[in-house]
């Protein structure tokens, strides 16, 4: 009975969905009011059955409902309760249905938090989220039902695939899948400015917190696969330009120019296309990622044509959507064109190569990422590209994005007075500088000229985001509105995250060794010693561990487990590295196999600031969290001309 | 300087940094483009010489030797007609198993051998390296079954 009511739910949730598109978007082209109204309503029971939906499979995992096909593949009698739970969204029809429930939840945000949004612009904004949910539910329904039934009923489940079972993996795809469906309230800004065929600087103010929010949720959700990449998959690297992580990296590019066009269309009433385009492309490359992710193209383009129907669905659902965006966005002419310029050196320009940067590093990532899969559909070979070139093309727009990021947030809008700006980068350029000493001849040793433009780029951005708020704190500048705290301290997390990559790209220190029970071996004058293998059980595996013992100059530093699992339904191998997490660096043992007469191949590895990474993400994440809390953007809409 | 031989000259610097880095972005493209080889083009002389790229196949039973007291390991693999020696030295993959899909990546040495940097095997039960079960399909062999 229970996934029956889930199924039930789903289809009246699409019902409402159906009614949230057609009568607010048909009201507010005809002026019929009391159709516009319906809008909150329909949110609000979509939620509702979405929610129910939600629910039930929540219940049915927690009863062990084997007769649910999905519960069992992807659940078992000995998965622990929390895992059940993240079991919910461990495949694809689970997250569907969570990407959903993430959906309706920002749809009803939009509508709670609108009341001051003219009633025209509010009616277009949720009709088309709820376009949106017609998509996605009907998806869900035709080829993805979480609630098949199979007869006759498991015994026992199949299990979570083990590299899921870990915390941050179960909080990992709720925080991803925020960011990416939160990308739909900007593309349906986009669109009702398009249908309105008005796009001012209200329209920019209104649109702003809801992309901050969703760029904070993916920023976050970013961070915490890479770190989950970097102790689960056992062999401690952070990124590797995989399709996977290039589906979430993408809207982020093309998220964060959203955000920063958005200030310029709202404090200047400029790059008015520019931000319907982004906004336009955050969320197209969001469901490319869908796509990318959930079609199986990327396992092979020929799995996909072998099974098509959820693939060809996201596709098809893919080019009717930006379709119909970019030939709206032919059509209508929404941005005024307005009179007032900008200077070469000011806040306009600074933001304006963001924006080209920015761009040009989305577009790179994604030929890399398309291109195989382009031959491959072609017939016309195998290939697959490489991480260097991923790097390269990354790392060729970053360099100057942030000497610009260090520069522009001290330059005034429409035309900067040089001399008092050069002064006030005087102090952060000489702090990057003295940075690069420290870093490059103190603490690490030389490691290359590059490393040095990479430490003293990232110290300049830290420094100069710095700047104000410390000056502040000395009493000698004005007190920061919030949102330019936030934008000091987001950026602030970028020096610190580039400092990390910099720092643990330089000096990171990777050994594969074969070791012998009591045999040490060094690694930057820490000595690991694999002391013994003792067996070790698990709630549902068993694993060899290893007890490793790390000193430095004779002194016992930490006693490191690394761990090599195998779960027990499935009867995967698995590496569960050993950590010593610090500030200054990490510990990292991971063993590989056992090579006999008493040997284990491990990997050690000694990762300086690697934290920094992940850290500076935290502290993007909280300078949006920033942003959003200005004042300005909860009080009433300010008149048009109001400067 | 008049406006407009400025402007000239920022146009002009502007497209050789463009024309610069297309030149570069195409370059890594193009340099870090593996194909993928059968063991049996391997055998043909099909593959270029001092290029890396990607091999895949079953390992063949029984074909794992290691060099005692190192990491060095070496395995035959195969696609059914043809065998290639893969030489590798470091940690094989979680999921590395005899008689099961692998692909590798490194450069043919002159004698014949693979010489890996690189060995990626399954990341669960049900996965086969996409290539190698496509290889295997063509062959007649079916996708999920591995040697026995």
């Amino acid at each position: 009975m229970v996934p029956e009511i889930g199924q039930i739910s789903l289809a009246l949730a699409l019902c409402l969905a159906v009614a949230l598109a057609v009568f607010p978007l048909a009201g507010a082209h005809t002026g019929n009011v009391r159709w516009m109204e319906v809008a909150r309503p329909c949110a609000l029971g979509m939620l509702a059955f979405v929610a129910l939906a939600f629910a039930m499979l929540a219940v049915s995992f927690f009863r062990h409902d084997f007769s649910v096909l999905y519960v069992a593949q992807h659940s078992n009698l000995k998965l622990p309760a929390m895992y059940r739970f993240a079991a919910i969204w461990g495949a694809h029809e689970g997250s569907l249905v969570l990407w959903q429930l993430i959906l309706s939840s920002w749809t009803v945000a939009v509508a709670l938090a609108s009341r001051t949004l003219p009633q025209v612009l509010r009616a277009r904004v949720l009709g088309v989220l709820g376009l949106v949910s017609i998509g996605f539910l009907l998806f869900i329904l035709l080829t993805s039902n979480p609630f098949l039934r199979l007869f006759p009923a498991a015994v026992d489940g199949a299990d979570l695939n083990p590299l899921l079972q870990d915390p941050a993996m179960a909080i990992h795809p709720p925080l991803l899948y925020m960011g990416y469906v939160g990308m739909a309230v900007p593309f349906a800004f986009a669109i009702a400015a398009l249908l309105s065929g008005r796009l001012d600087r209200r329209w920019a103010r209104w649109t702003r917190p809801w992309t901050t929010a969703a760029w904070m949720f993916l920023t976050v959700g970013i961070a915490l696969g890479s770190w989950w990449a970097y102790y689960e998959l056992g062999w401690g690297g952070w990124w590797f330009w995989d399709p996977v992580e290039n589906a979430s990296f993408m809207p982020w590019l093309a998220g964060t120019a959203l955000i920063h066009t958005l200030a310029v269309t709202e404090r200047r009433g400029l790059f008015g296309n520019t931000t319907l385009l982004l906004a336009i492309a955050a969320f197209g490359l969001s469901l490319l990622g869908t796509f990318l992710v959930r079609s199986g193209v990327l396992v092979s383009v020929h799995a996909f044509a072998s099974d098509p129907a959820r693939g060809l669905f996201i596709l098809v659902f893919l080019a009717v959507v930006m379709g119909g965006a970019l030939l709206l966005y032919a059509l209508r002419n929404a941005a005024t064109n307005p009179q007032t310029g900008f200077k070469l050196v000011s806040r306009e320009s600074a933001l304006l190569v963001n924006t080209i940067l920015l761009s040009a590093a989305t577009v790179l990532v994604l030929f890399g990422t398309l291109y195989p899969l382009a031959l491959d559909a072609l017939d016309l070979g195998k290939i697959s590209v490489g991480p260097p070139y991923f790097n390269l093309v990354f790392i060729l727009p970053m360099l100057p994005l942030l000497l610009v990021v260090g520069a522009g947030m001290h330059a005034s809008w429409k035309a900067t007075d040089t001399a008092a700006w050069g002064r006030k980068l005087r102090a952060p350029a000489a702090i990057a500088i003295l940075t690069v000493i420290i870093l490059t001849v103190a603490a690490y040793g030389f490691a290359g000229v590059l490393t040095g433009i990479g430490i003293l780029i990232a110290a300049w951005v830290i420094a100069s985001a710095l700047r104000d708020p410390v000056a502040w704190l000395l009493r000698r500048g004005p007190k920061p509105r919030r949102s330019t705290w936030g934008m000091q301290v987001a950026h602030c997390g970028l020096g610190v995250t580039t400092l990390g990559i910099v720092v643990v790209s330089a000096w990171g220190v990777e050994t594969d060794r074969r070791l012998a029970l009591g045999e040490s071996l060094e690694v930057s004058g820490y000595e690991f010693q694999l002391d013994r293998i003792e067996d070790v059980q698990g709630p549902n595996y068993r694993a060899a561990q290893g007890v490793v013992n790390v000193s430095r100059d004779g002194r016992p530093v930490t006693t490191l487990y690394p761990q090599e699992r195998v779960y027990e339904v499935q009867q995967n191998p698995m590496t569960e590295a050993g950590i010593d997490a610090g500030w200054r660096h990490d510990l990292f043992v991971a063993l590989g196999q056992p090579l006999g007469e008493e040997a284990w191949s491990v990997r050690v590895q000694v990762k300086p600031l690697v934290r920094f990474i992940w850290l500076g993400a935290l502290i993007m994440g909280l300078g949006g969290l920033l942003a959003i809390s200005d004042r300005r953007y909860r009080v009433a809409a300010p008149k048009e001309d109001e400067s | 300087m008049t406006p407009r031989r400025r402007r000239m000259v920022a146009m002009t610097g502007g497209l050789v940094c463009l024309v610069a880095a297309t030149a570069l972005v195409l370059t890594a493209f193009e340099q870090n483009m593996l194909y993928f080889y059968t063991p049996t083009q391997i055998a043909a002389g099909e593959a270029p010489e001092g290029r890396r790229l990607r091999v895949g196949g079953l390992v063949e039973q029984g074909s794992v030797r290691r060099t005692p007291g190192s990491l060095e390991v070496r395995f035959d693999v195969t696609d059914l007609d043809q065998t290639i020696t893969v030489a590798y030295a470091g940690i094989l993959p979680d999921l590395f198993r005899e008689g099961q899909g692998v692909v590798a990546h490194g450069l043919v040495s002159t004698d014949g051998l693979f010489e890996a940097d690189e060995v990626l095997a399954r990341h669960d039960e049900n996965y086969m390296p996409p290539e190698v079960a496509e290889m295997l399909e063509e062959r007649g062999h079916p996708p999920d079954a591995s040697l026995r």
